[in-house]
């Protein structure tokens, strides 16, 4: 583990860019924890002052302070994108190996109703789900919701691997020994999945964290729970362009685009770095 | 031909019909399995907002609004009924426009999302492709390089952000294009060439939004699909053969790449469609997605049932069109 580390951070530029980025994330999650000031309390602090060096991102009109209120957020962001991944990287591994594995109808079935969530528009079916439980949302309900929605694309990606597993001798070797289809799926093909699983998630993660803030900017997640969204939504309630105070959109901006930056780019450097042809071009054959 | 409707034909209606059939049907579930009963949400609205009523006349407005959400009789007649509606194309009235009809509304608003999606999918699918070839055949080019990073450091920001940098650099600090809108208040929409240019005026931060979150993926896309090509040896006869380069570059390497990327536009429609919804309320730009938070902020239940119904039927209908119009492109399915 250690060692992959250590070849990353030497040979790719983008693994070491998401690695600074990434570590900055983990830092401001830490800090949330010994956070002086709590996160759902307003005006503990003067409303409307610019970024200075008591208040690092400045302070909201509704006086809490940026820098801390946007620790939680990023922790809450994340945990978000985490539960999300989890929920829906079970249902993608379990679609995925199923289909591939079984074949015959069963695949035609599961791959038409996969095929149609990946060509359907997401965003409005989750404004009516939204809509209709808005007085109930949490982060948790939210993330068993994207967690519904989130797995797609990815059991498509799972199912061609095992179709190619399924062809290989090791396979035919462990049918013809007798070993039942489950067994097959779960000790024989799912460790060959296993890394394909790992990028994806940070893939989900990704797209999770974005969905919630869409959703919380047309006010449609659980508005009390600092997160990324909600911070750039209560900036608009209070119109903080209109009045000024830039900071409050610029802070939570800023977050958002080293998070999702850093995520993107550790996608991008373990997607190829999982694929032995395009490591060998990166780290030169080693 | 017989093959072709066989092969390629039918399994692309049968799958347009599959999408639409699970589309509705979870738009039909999600109401009913929701905790909040919408019937009883929206009188509670009605009644906080003061006016006073009889309960003679509540409870004839709970029969009407049951009747208008489609919640009377047995779960199974309640889905053919919402099948019904949806086949003669009748969604109910808007609530916080009544009378007016759902469809009206959207029918409004619809030119506006469509004028500023298409051409900026288009923009962004070409340039993407071109440039994403041309920086797998010229490798060492610099403008090509920046232009890649670009995509990629834009392509992960959600559109919402995007749209919010956008507005605020060019709007607000470098105030260049307008704040909002798609065209100066006060006046209407009309065909001369001053109200077509200020639209276009208009348009150019909504559709840069659409078009600097889209073109990283295809240009990586086209880049790795390329990567390949470069190396074949009909591309290494033909500089050999001393062919133009351009003409290399067209006929011989984006030309075999450009099929795979077709599919993938198909398949990302959706999410373009999504991102379009959310850009348009960070401009204030009249189309659906305006329409979407105007409806969230007043309660407007059946219009945003019908905003969800009328963008699954659209993107599926705008696949499957895609889809027909592929043998076009590939002369493999047309030769079938």
């Amino acid at each position: 583990m250690l060692k992959v580390l250590r070849d990353l951070l030497k040979y790719d530029d983008r693994f070491r860019i998401a690695f600074v980025f990434l570590t900055a994330v983990v830092v401001m999650i830490l800090l949330s924890f010994v956070s002086p000031y709590d996160p759902c309390k307003s005006f503990v602090v003067p409303w409307d002052l610019p970024p200075s060096r008591e208040h690092l991102f400045g302070t909201t009109s509704r006086g809490q302070d940026l820098f801390w209120w946007l620790t939680y957020a990023v922790r809450n962001s994340l945990f978000l994108g985490v539960m999300t991944a989890i929920i829906s990287r079970v249902i993608a591994v379990l679609v995925g190996l199923t289909a591939g594995y079984r074949g015959g109808w069963l695949d035609r079935v599961l791959m038409s109703i996969n095929d149609s969530f990946v060509i359907l528009p997401l965003l409005p079916i989750l404004i009516l789900l939204g809509f209709l439980l808005r007085s109930r949302m949490n982060l948790f309900y939210l993330a068993v919701i994207l967690g519904l929605f989130g797995w797609p694309f990815d059991a498509r990606l799972i199912r061609s691997q095992v179709l190619s597993l399924k062809e290989r001798s090791f396979t035919r070797t462990a049918v013809y020994s007798g070993t039942s289809g489950f067994w097959i799926t779960i000790n024989e093909h799912l460790p060959f999945v296993l890394p394909i699983v790992f990028a994806t998630t940070i893939n989900n993660i990704l797209w999770s964290i974005g969905m919630e803030v869409t959703l919380s900017i047309l006010g449609l997640s659980d508005l009390t729970t600092p997160t990324i969204g909600t911070a750039l939504f209560w900036a608009n309630q209070h119109g903080a362009l209109v009045a000024g105070v830039w900071w409050w959109i610029a802070a939570p901006t800023l977050v958002a685009i080293i998070l999702f930056l850093g995520l993107y780019l550790l996608f991008m450097s373990i997607n190829e770095y999982i694929d032995p042809r395009t490591r060998l071009r990166l780290i030169g054959g080693e | 031909m017989r093959r072709f409707v066989l092969r390629y034909l039918i399994p692309r209606i049968t799958q347009y019909l599959t999408i639409i059939f699970v589309g509705v049907t979870v738009t039909f579930v999600i109401p009913r399995l929701s905790p909040t009963d919408p019937v009883e949400a929206q009188i509670s609205t009605i009644t906080a907002r003061g006016s006073t009523l009889d309960p003679q006349s509540i409870e004839s407005m709970r029969v009407a609004l049951t009747e208008l959400y489609g919640l009377s009789g047995s779960p199974v007649e309640q889905y053919f009924a919402f099948w019904g509606r949806l086949l003669r194309g009748d969604l109910g009235p808007s609530l916080s426009n009544f009378p007016t009809p759902v469809s009206e509304l959207i029918g409004q608003a619809l030119p506006y999302t469509l004028g500023l999606l298409v051409p900026a999918l288009i923009i962004s699918w070409t340039m993407g492709n071109l440039l994403g070839a041309m920086s797998s055949y010229y490798p060492k080019n610099r403008p090509l390089n920046a232009i890649e990073v670009l995509g990629q450091v834009v392509r992960p920001i959600p559109y919402y952000i995007v749209a919010l940098v956008l507005l605020v650099v060019f709007g607000y600090f470098v105030p260049i294009f307008p704040f909002s809108g798609a065209y100066p208040i006060g006046t209407h929409p009309n065909w001369s060439i001053e109200f077509i240019l200020t639209y276009i005026y208009h348009a150019v931060l909504p559709a840069a939004t659409l078009v600097l979150v889209g073109f990283g993926g295809w240009f990586v896309g086209m880049k790795s699909l390329t990567s390949n090509i470069i190396s074949e040896d009909y591309v290494e006869f033909a500089e050999t053969a001393g062919l133009k380069k351009n003409k290399i570059l067209f006929s011989y390497i984006i030309r075999t790449a450009l099929l795979p990327q077709l599919t993938g536009l198909a398949m990302t429609l959706g999410t373009v469609f999504s991102g379009a919804l959310i850009m348009e309320v960070v401009f204030g730009y009249p189309g659906l997605g305006s329409l979407t938070i105007r409806a969230i902020y007043s309660n407007d239940y059946s219009m945003i049932m019908g905003i969800t119904i009328y963008s699954i039927i659209g993107v599926a209908t705008a696949v499957f069109l895609m889809d027909l119009l592929y043998p076009l492109f590939d002369p493999r399915v047309r030769y079938q």
